[in-house]
């Protein structure tokens, strides 16, 4: 494969920008996903819309809203100044809340999947035992949703970094700061050259390939063991 | 036979026109003038030249290509796509340096000079006449090094417009055809780049060889050179060739 300077600066951005883009979501949307799972508020209905929206949105609306919304006119743009961080689009850490928005679903609703299959019964079991809310959450919640933080860490991390109509909305397309890999590809075709294209190109459907076969490996080892403790 | 042809050339016909998004605005107004005085259709689609170079080089069924270079037609004529007689120039671009803020920038380059400015927006120049022209500027005034940390790149000219438009850049290179109509500026502030501080950014447009609408399609390319097509053209700022004799 002949990968350019450009294309692994572009590919070193990538990695850093989904993987800090991963660890904040699940830090955001773990007590999100217990609160969706178990909450009987009348809100839950809305803000689990509101989680789903970036699932049915074209990027291209996400990204003209933030455009508008962190610029020196929207309400966040206002934000950011006032505590000094100035304008965030054209910035890594711009791209870091715009992906965020946009792999919301894709690490809240495993998690909360995984977190409504738990059921009642082992937390009931637990506080029987003697165990408080925050103990039941980290001793019982957390590890049996196990399989929900795996698909949604793979999730989240792989859907950042097929990202790209946000990233072009707000990017401004700067080196090792808002040129990601897909925007590198889309200036490869845009320039017609379509062999430093297919390089790039490869590269992503042989990543994503691979992440989702280990996805799939880690669930059918997951439904074989439940079997075993089933029999 | 020769009384299908001759019924076949004169029913209505639609054409399928591609164009390069910094025209269209005047291809809008040719279009609608073109189709009162004919009983042809015309169905525009705007977008970046190099998305609609891969798409007719793949089979994509439109009759002209108005593209924002002269690289494309060529190279579609090269490839055997397009009618090498055909080929013309329609249009010379300008460029402007263009603000939202109505007191930025005033009628002169003194702001890009100054400093005094966040960032400078312009459209990536490996993909855009209009960015390749904004790097002639900034090198013909020495301003390469100096401006480079604070350039945001837009995909296209409509997208490096959006970042100055909403404030998120300070200044920016436009085509003056996205901020003049009828020689007046819509808003914000400008300067009027001089033509001599970049390269000429010639547009050009081709017939393509799959076009089923060969005769409609050449009258449209004709229609395009007129007098009333080139009132339109120049209203939004872009200038034309002299004709050769």
């Amino acid at each position: 494969m002949n990968l350019s300077a450009a294309d692994w600066q572009a590919i070193e951005l990538t990695l850093k920008l989904a993987a800090t883009v991963t660890v904040l979501l699940l830090i955001l949307c773990t007590p999100l996903a217990w609160w969706l799972a178990t909450s009987k508020s009348r809100w839950r209905g809305p803000v689990a819309a509101i989680v789903a929206l970036p699932l049915v949105l074209p990027p291209t609306v996400l990204g003209f809203y933030l455009l508008l919304a962190m610029g020196p006119n929207g309400w966040l743009g206002k934000l950011s100044q006032e505590l000094g961080i100035g304008l965030l689009p054209f910035t890594f850490w711009g791209l870091v809340l715009a992906s965020m928005c946009y792999s919301l679903p894709f690490v809240v609703q495993p998690l909360q999947s995984s977190m409504q299959a738990i059921g009642n019964r082992p937390l009931e079991v637990a506080a029987t035992l003697g165990a408080g809310p925050l103990d039941r959450f980290f001793t019982v919640v957390l590890p049996l949703s196990k399989p929900g933080f795996i698909a949604a860490s793979v999730l989240g991390f792989a859907h950042t970094v097929g990202e790209f109509g946000v990233v072009l909305m707000i990017g401004g397309n700067i080196p090792g700061q808002t040129r990601v890999v897909s925007v590198q590809i889309y200036d490869h075709v845009e320039a017609l050259e379509y062999g430093q294209a297919h390089g790039l190109a490869a590269s992503l459907v042989a990543f994503s390939f691979v992440v989702l076969l280990l996805l799939y490996y880690s669930q059918y080892k997951k439904s074989a063991s439940n079997m075993r403790f089933g029999l | 036979m020769c009384t299908l042809l001759m019924t076949s050339s004169s029913k209505a016909e639609e054409l399928l026109v591609a164009v390069a998004a910094n025209f269209s605005g005047p291809m809008q107004e040719i279009a609608e003038v073109f189709t009162q005085t004919q009983p042809h259709k015309i169905q525009l689609a705007f977008g970046s030249s190099g998305k609609f170079f891969a798409q007719i080089v793949n089979g994509a069924p439109y009759d002209l290509f108005f593209s924002a270079d002269q690289t494309k037609p060529q190279a579609l004529i090269d490839q055997n796509l397009a009618l090498t007689s055909s080929r013309f120039t329609y249009a010379l671009g300008a460029l402007a340096l263009w603000s939202a803020d109505p007191l930025k920038i005033n009628n002169d380059a003194s702001v890009l000079v100054s400093d005094n400015f966040n960032k400078l927006a312009l459209a990536n120049p490996k993909l855009a006449p209009y960015g390749l022209a904004a790097m002639d500027v900034l090198i013909n005034m020495q301003l390469m090094e100096a401006s480079q940390k604070r350039w945001v790149q837009g995909e296209n000219i409509a997208q490096t417009y959006q970042f100055i438009a909403s404030g998120n850049a300070d200044i920016g290179f436009v085509a003056v055809s996205q901020i003049m109509q009828n020689a007046v500026l819509k808003k914000g502030s400008a300067w009027i780049v001089p033509s001599t501080l970049y390269r000429p950014i010639k547009q050009d447009a081709v017939l393509l060889k799959r076009s089923k609408h060969l005769t409609t399609a050449k009258l449209f390319m004709d229609f395009m050179q007129g007098p009333e097509a080139s009132h339109i053209i120049r209203s939004f700022g872009y200038t034309l060739e002299q004709k050769q004799p």
